[in-house]
């Protein structure tokens, strides 16, 4: 495979994922807006999270629901969102055209010229939760489409890689924004206004329902954290993203019969981080866990590009 | 905005500007109906059974199916790049549903003749490039060469692997009558539009199965392998092993991308682009997630000005540094070869029959439409005295544009052109208009004639010439236009060769 097609496979499914992940931010900081009278507070931190408050800022100054969110679904200057980022997983998918099949090339394709009719025009509140559930669901297709259809090969891996590179990175950063929320501290006041906090944290990860079934209907900050860093079963965790990272590595390892400093680093990162009790890094410091956990998996990144070629 | 099937135009004399202009009206002659007009007269052989389904369908059910097939082009992805403009600005190539229907008998004579000129094609190149008999016989002055800017002095000896320099050859030919076919152009670099081809014809049999139960048309769908089996046949003397193809694109941003992917993908070869290509031990290496792997054949869609910024345009970012000298060290095939645009150049065009006869020993079996080379003083007095009758183009021209269609342009048009006329004659060339023949479209009053070209493909290795039966049909979709160009509101449609 041209070292070429494995970044344009990588950055398609990261692109993908990150449509889908904002499309769920949006989705809680409406959710938070409305259960109690919103400050725009929770909209910067909304930003944040999407790693895009530093460019709405220069533009806008000022933060407003409606103006944040337009940012974030389709504001052309904004490289985060949906709209950017649809065309730069659709761009790749041209750029890949012959390492995918024809029904992922079509549902990437497709999904893309639905968007730009959704978004062709600012949303409007009424709208709003028509065009997130769209949004999800037409990503949703293309992974269907991807899971069904491509063969288990490198090709596969490389997509993989980058799909769970740009979901962990997601969760770390959903954690990292609220992070002080969840320190001990500021539990121990469990007022419900945190309580707000915390299910919109896993509101934003789509885990209310499995938090429920696995904790209990009383979310508690530890609770929290060991869900979405620790646990396995949870496919947006931490410990899920780079258990998926590591594997998809290890089958090309496999594959090319090569080992490569990447895998090194994969399993590091699996390994170092994820390994410990929520004790330990409650102890350590959550955010500066976080911090470096994000920090080694865009260096693991930068390993894969390098070591399979993906520029010159 | 470039056209992604290059370089070619069809024209013809236009009915309502010619009755305007005081002639006759003509009546061009009809794919279905033939020359007779379209009243109660039964279509001609070939579009009989198609005829009768017509008849009893609805017509609003076709219509229909007409949007549906648009729909499956724009999810497949089937546009072409408008350039300086958003990706939102892709277009769809107009596909009509009526086919384009050629018998099994006028085909076994058209592909006689382009397998005869591609042949001469061919041997003229290699003419060209080493010893130039023909114009050591007189029979092309030798300043249609020498002052030539199609000609590359760099491949001057230069021996192709297999010895074929135009792999890939779309020869465009119009229809005035029954019997009368003439070659438009010879496209001999990088023609486009084969995967409209491919496309149209999938299209039609996911809509219409029907019709090709009633109809034995005989199939397309295997260019691909054919194109592959083509380009491995002309691997060069370093190739080790099963030939490694590539196909080399300017990017997704080229107007022709789709069809570089539609190829690559439907051939199962990589599609590369400059910036993943080096030389490496003296062979063209693609860069992969395993390291560096040669490539013995290249397909190449790129022109050849940017195929090696070290050798041609310094200034290009598509090419590969060095990848001509590995050419001509015998260590590549680049398909097609450099400099084949001196034969499909239009000031060469005119000499073609003489070309054909002159390397095959025989009479072109395909007219040439005549032609008069403006460098040449009494043609350019007879052009510039006749210029509301002629078509006038640029010898380089291509996409349809810097054309002049006497009949339907304006005095002013006429007046500026020539002026352009007398200041570079050697740019021009003039030809009659041709009255093109149409075929049926399926418009909301029903059908209705749009006059058409015909490009069909032709390959070329060291084990022979294949010509997929049919090829693409481009249709004028305005009343009365003889611009078949898809950036100039042309469309295509599914052509039919049917079993003798």
């Amino acid at each position: 495979m041209l070292g070429k097609t494995a970044g344009g496979l990588y950055w398609m499914s990261r692109y993908l994922e990150r449509a889908e992940n904002t499309a769920r931010l949006i989705d809680a900081g409406q959710r938070i807006a409305l259960t109690r009278a919103g400050s725009d507070e929770d909209w910067l931190s909304v930003l944040q999270t999407a790693a895009s408050s530093e460019g709405y800022l220069d533009k806008w100054g000022e933060v407003t629901r409606e103006q944040a969110i337009d940012w974030l679904l389709r504001d052309r200057d904004n490289p985060s969102s949906v709209l950017s980022v649809m065309e730069y997983a659709r761009s790749n998918a041209k750029l890949v055209r012959t390492a995918i099949t024809r029904e992922v090339w079509e549902s990437v394709n497709e999904t893309w010229l639905r968007l730009c009719d959704i978004l062709a025009r600012r949303v409007s509140e009424r709208d709003l939760p028509e065009a997130l559930m769209r949004i999800r669901q037409r990503t949703g297709l293309v992974r269907g489409a991807m899971h069904g259809t491509m063969l288990r090969n490198d090709i596969y891996d490389f997509a993989r890689i980058g799909t769970f590179a740009e979901r962990a990175d997601s969760t770390a950063r959903i954690l990292d924004v609220k992070y002080y929320v969840l320190l001990p501290s500021a539990s121990s006041v469990g007022s419900s206004l945190d309580n707000v906090q915390w299910e919109s944290i896993l509101r934003s990860v789509s885990a209310e329902g499995g938090f429920r079934m696995v904790h209990g209907h009383e979310p508690r900050p530890k609770a929290i954290v060991d869900f979405l860093v620790r646990d396995r079963r949870m496919p947006r965790s931490l410990a899920f993203c780079a258990g998926k990272i590591r594997d998809n590595l290890g089958y090309l390892a496999q594959d090319y019969d090569t080992r490569l400093p990447c895998h090194d680093k994969a399993e590091a990162l699996a390994m170092t981080y994820l390994g410990r009790s929520v004790d330990e890094i409650f102890d350590h410091g959550l955010h500066e866990f976080l911090q470096e956990f994000l920090g080694d998996l865009a260096a693991l990144g930068h390993q894969v590009e390098t070591d399979y070629r993906f520029t010159e | 905005m470039i056209d992604p099937m290059s370089q070619s135009q069809s024209q013809g004399p236009d009915g309502q500007s010619q009755s305007q202009s005081g002639q006759r009206q003509r009546q061009s002659y009809d794919e279905m109906w033939g020359a007779g007009d379209m009243g109660d007269a039964p279509p001609r052989d070939p579009y009989r059974a198609f005829e009768s389904w017509f008849r009893d369908e609805n017509p609003a059910r076709l219509r229909r199916k007409q949007r549906e097939a648009e729909e499956i082009f724009r999810l497949t992805g089937i546009t072409f790049n408008v350039y300086g403009q958003a990706e939102a600005n892709e277009r769809l190539i107009p596909f009509d549903i009526v086919p384009r229907i050629i018998s099994g008998r006028e085909w076994s004579r058209l592909s006689r003749g382009i397998e005869q000129r591609v042949r001469a094609i061919n041997a003229f190149l290699h003419d060209i490039y080493h010893r130039q008999e023909i114009i050591r016989a007189g029979r092309l002055p030798k300043e249609m060469i020498a002052r030539n800017e199609a000609f590359l002095p760099k491949m001057i000896g230069v021996q192709p692997p297999g010895g074929i320099y135009t792999h890939i050859v779309g020869v465009d030919l119009v229809r005035t009558g029954d019997d009368e076919f003439y070659v438009l152009e010879d496209n001999a670099r990088t023609p486009s539009g084969v995967s409209y081809m491919l496309e149209n014809r999938e299209t039609m049999l996911r809509m219409f199965p029907e019709l090709f139960s009633r109809n034995r048309v005989q199939r397309v769908s295997n260019y691909p392998q054919l194109l592959h089996k083509s380009l491995a046949a002309c691997a060069p003397p370093g190739a080790t092993g099963t030939p490694v193809v590539g196909v080399l694109t300017p990017g997704i941003y080229n107007s022709a991308y789709y069809e570089h992917a539609f190829l690559a993908d439907q051939m199962g070869v990589e599609l590369v682009e400059g910036n993943d290509l080096r030389v490496v031990d003296g062979r063209i290496a693609m860069r992969t997630t395993r390291g560096y792997t040669p490539i013995d054949v290249l397909y190449r869609r790129i022109d050849d000005d940017f195929i090696d910024p070290l050798n041609f345009k310094p200034e290009s970012l598509l090419g590969v540094p060095g990848i001509f000298d590995v050419y001509r060290a015998g260590g590549i095939t680049i398909a097609n070869a450099p400099g084949t645009g001196i034969a499909d150049d239009k000031a060469i065009y005119s000499y073609m029959p003489d070309i054909v006869e002159f390397y095959t020993g025989e009479k072109a079996i395909l007219q040439n439409v005549p032609t008069w080379r403006c460098s040449d003083p009494s043609a350019l007095k007879y052009v510039l005295d006749n210029l509301p009758e002629l078509v006038v183009k640029e010898v380089h021209g291509s996409g349809g544009y810097g054309m002049l269609i006497g009949p339907t342009a304006s005095r002013r048009e006429i007046a500026e052109f020539r002026e352009k006329l007398k200041a570079r004659p050697g740019n021009y060339i003039a030809q009659p208009t041709l009255s093109l023949s149409t075929c049926p479209i399926l418009t909301k009053a029903g059908l209705a004639p749009r006059h058409v070209d015909l490009r069909p493909f032709v390959l070329c290795s060291p084990e022979g010439v294949t010509i997929t039966p049919g090829g693409l049909t481009r249709v004028a979709l305005k009343k009365g236009s003889l611009v078949v160009n898809s950036s100039q509101g042309g469309g295509t449609k599914d052509t039919w060769v049917l079993e003798e």
